[in-house]
């Protein structure tokens, strides 16, 4: 039996205990956790151990969720989160499949009613392991305390390993109040997980960099494969050493500074029309840390059609999935990018490739009105972007047309500086992916670029952000409608307003009946609710007082809320509809 | 094209409800499905009939293999291999006339009769897919009242000669495939 010290004498561990002692083994210092009925015994837990961990209360498991994310995206580490049983647990199920889809290493615990009472429709049970099956790397029951060593390191090897991904752990509650563990053995079985062998052969890094030699239009497609395998300084060399021009994914933004003249900068969707169109023309695809995403490729058919695509990822089962590669080679993106540079020969044979780029490049840049009146959300972004260049900044979204702005107008030049659910696009992940973002980097400015709809789906968690200390800031631009659906209802559906003006309903725009550029009486009072958490605020609609109001709020110490008064009727530009190719791009 | 993929999963609870999850989610269209155990307690073995053209079989099989508890996963029906499928079915015969038919058929097909009632017989029956298909097509003019099947199994034959002087897995050898590229 497992036993400590303390000031009140001999204590047995339990198996909460043993659970958080474990998470401190694994080097865990900071964890989200709201507590519940089925979860108590862990958050007592967690008060033995708060001085190696620091537990930081969301006030919604999904902002715990993607705050853990956010720690995750920022710090490399294994983000961790815990929720209580049913309502708790299954707030915690999308921010779970949204670090699923973006390969986030994440640990989510759960208290689960106890083993005799599960599968009795009991007091907040659901079977969150079933519900999770789908959207977890793995998952675990724990259904005897003996186990719990073991699976947590499982957990932790799993989580941070191959492909990284979310790990549930379901933990009834009379396993963390059992005493009687007999054995602590935390031996991994894991006879089906193998990861270690993902490295690329060297006859096939051969023949990527005969591939490379013999390319006269090659292009570097890359991804969040490069940030999760801390493979930004390989691939830099490999494209210095190359000159290969890189276009980025929006997880791989970061990977390669976008002021460097061979950055393309991000394709897809609303990527650069030159990104789009070297990859239309290119001869060579170097898709790396990619997984040829809908929103990158449209229709697969004519993605890269002229090229050989060399596609290389730790994952075997992204090769050939969307799009057959010549040269699919499952590999760490950075071992492979190691071993490349060790034998690639600069290429000089390839000057009206570079200079065709450089030419889109030139005449195709991302631009906006530069003299509108009022304050556009490009605009806004960009301004934040320049006054913050010489310091350490961090930049989390939700997701909408603001999401794709501050990818497009922010300039990025490291790794794990932006955050965005990409994968599965979910609004209100800005606000809790700051706040775990400056847990992880307390010195960093850390701002969420949000739009006014994806803001008010986790507000609440402004109380955290006040609370612990965590003084994130958030630039609202703040236009009183679902900006991307009103493009695309503006683009391909009459310009019907369905449902997504966020005013009251007898507003003229709720109609889609509004006169001017902005929507009047604007709604709720951004100011008031980010005061009323006892955050900093204010608001601001004219251009020329938007770099003061910047300013301070750059400069203010605690968390702040700057409402930026933009218009509506903006457009994400350049576009490229839904399964189109390059040819069909928007660009007005 | 169809494909026998023999499946080594741990055997831990809600490993089949995971791979019948996965396969269903991602819209894989699975023949049949046998599960069991092995000669090792811990190990199960399911067993998966599965008709796609090779792109598909490829996603199936690097699905199965992403799967934490999925040990290993084999294309048996790319090697020589035996396949069997287990049929235990009641036919209408009443005493007299038709029941001697039905018992000339079950000997001819190797089957065996394992239970008689009144008025029907209960037949069990193993082989391969088409035997089967074939043996069900000919008790149907006598009515059958009920049929179960367990689902193909399959098991890939031993070497017969020793001609391969080799030790150990090779590199195009299916079953190793999830450790190397």
């Amino acid at each position: 039996m497992t036993s400590v010290k303390s000031a009140a004498g001999e204590r047995v561990l339990n198996g909460a205990d043993i659970l958080v002692k474990s998470l401190v083994e694994q080097g865990v210092e900071t964890i989200f956790a709201y507590p519940g009925g089925a979860s108590m015994p862990l958050h007592q837990a967690l008060t033995r151990y708060s001085d190696q961990l620091r537990t930081i209360l969301p006030r919604h498991e999904q902002g715990g969720g993607f705050a853990a994310q956010g720690y995750a995206r920022v710090s490399g580490k294994p983000g961790v989160c815990m929720a209580t049983s049913g309502p708790g647990a299954t707030n915690l199920v999308t921010a779970i499949a949204d670090a699923k889809l973006d390969s986030i290493p994440m640990i989510a615990i759960t208290g689960q009613v106890g083993t005799a009472s599960i599968g009795t429709d009991a007091f907040q049970e659901t079977p969150i392991v079933e519900v999770c099956r789908g959207v977890t790397k793995h998952h675990y029951l724990v259904t005897d305390i003996n186990d719990v060593p073991r699976v947590m390191h499982e957990a932790f090897h799993i989580a941070t390993t191959g492909r990284p991904g979310p790990v549930l752990v379901d933990m009834p509650k009379d396993i963390q109040l059992n005493t009687e563990m007999a054995s602590e053995d935390s031996a991994m079985n894991l006879p089906g997980y193998s990861v270690d062998n993902r490295k690329a052969q060297p006859e096939q890094i051969k023949q990527i960099a005969a591939a490379i030699k013999l390319a006269k239009r090659p292009i570097i497609y890359c991804g969040g494969g490069i940030i999760a395998g801390n493979a930004s300084e390989a691939l830099r060399t490999f494209a210095r050493k190359t000159g290969i021009p890189v276009a980025m994914t929006v997880m791989g933004l970061g990977a390669f500074p976008n002021t460097d003249s061979q950055s393309l900068d991000m394709l897809g969707m609303h990527g650069s029309v030159y990104a789009n169109m070297a990859v239309r023309d290119c001869d060579l695809l170097l898709a790396l840390g990619v997984r040829f995403d809908d929103r990158v490729t449209g229709k697969l058919s004519k993605f890269a059609r002229h090229a050989k695509i060399v596609h290389i990822d730790i994952d075997p089962s992204e090769l050939n999935k969307n799009k057959a590669a010549h040269i699919p080679v499952v590999s760490e993106v950075g071992y492979a990018l190691r071993a490349l540079n060790e034998i690639v020969e600069p290429k000089t044979d390839m000057q009206s490739w570079l200079d065709r780029c450089q030419q889109l490049k030139d005449e195709h840049p991302f631009k906006y009105d530069d003299s509108f009146d009022g304050i556009l959300q490009q605009h806004a972004i960009k301004e934040l972007s320049q006054l913050t260049q010489d310091r350490r900044t961090i930049v989390s979204v939700g997701v909408g047309q603001h999401q794709m702005w501050a990818a497009q107008f922010f300039s990025f030049h490291s790794p794990r500086t932006f955050l965005s659910s990409s994968g599965l696009g979910t609004m209100g992940f800005g606000l809790p992916a700051a706040m775990g973002a400056q847990a992880a980097a307390p010195d960093a400015l850390v701002v969420d670029i949000d739009g006014d709809g994806s803001f008010l789906m986790n507000v609440q968690e402004l109380a955290s952000c006040f609370c612990e200390k965590l003084p994130v800031k958030v630039l609202l631009l703040n236009n009183q409608h679902l900006g991307m659906v009103v493009q695309w209802e503006d683009r391909f559906m009459g310009g019907n307003r369905a449902h997504t003006y966020l005013g009251p309903i007898d507003h003229a725009e709720a109609k889609g009946r509004g006169s001017g550029l902005y929507a009047q009486d604007r709604y709720p009072d951004f100011v008031s609710i980010a005061r009323g958490f006892g955050c900093g605020a204010a608001s601001v609609s004219k251009k020329g007082d938007l770099g003061g109001a910047l300013e301070e709020m750059i400069s203010s110490d605690g968390p702040y809320v700057l409402d930026v008064q933009v218009p509506y009727q903006e457009h994400v530009l350049p576009m490229i509809p839904s399964q189109g190719s390059a040819d069909d791009m928007i660009t007005e | 094209m169809r494909h026998v993929l023999s499946a080594l999963v741990q055997n831990v609870p809600g490993v089949l409800a995971h791979i019948s999850g996965m396969l269903a989610s991602r819209g894989y269209n699975i023949d049949s499905l046998a599960v069991g155990e092995t000669e090792d307690p811990n190990i199960s073995r399911i067993t998966f009939v599965v008709v796609g053209d090779n792109s598909i079989l490829e996603q199936v099989r690097k699905q199965l293999e992403k799967i934490v508890t999925v040990v290993r996963v084999d294309d048996i029906s790319a090697q020589d291999h035996v396949e069997r499928d287990l049929m235990l079915l009641k036919v209408k015969s009443p005493p007299g006339g038709k029941r001697s038919e039905v018992r000339e058929l079950v000997d001819i097909f190797r089957g065996r009769i394992v239970d008689v009632g009144q008025d029907e017989i209960m037949v069990e029956i193993s082989g391969r897919e088409n035997k089967i298909e074939a043996f069900i097509e000919r008790m149907r003019p006598f009515g059958i009242t009920e049929l179960v099947r367990t689902g193909r199994i399959a098991m890939v034959r031993s070497q017969s000669t020793t001609t391969d002087g080799e030790s150990g897995p090779k590199l195009h050898d299916s079953s190793i495939r999830k450790y190397v590229n």
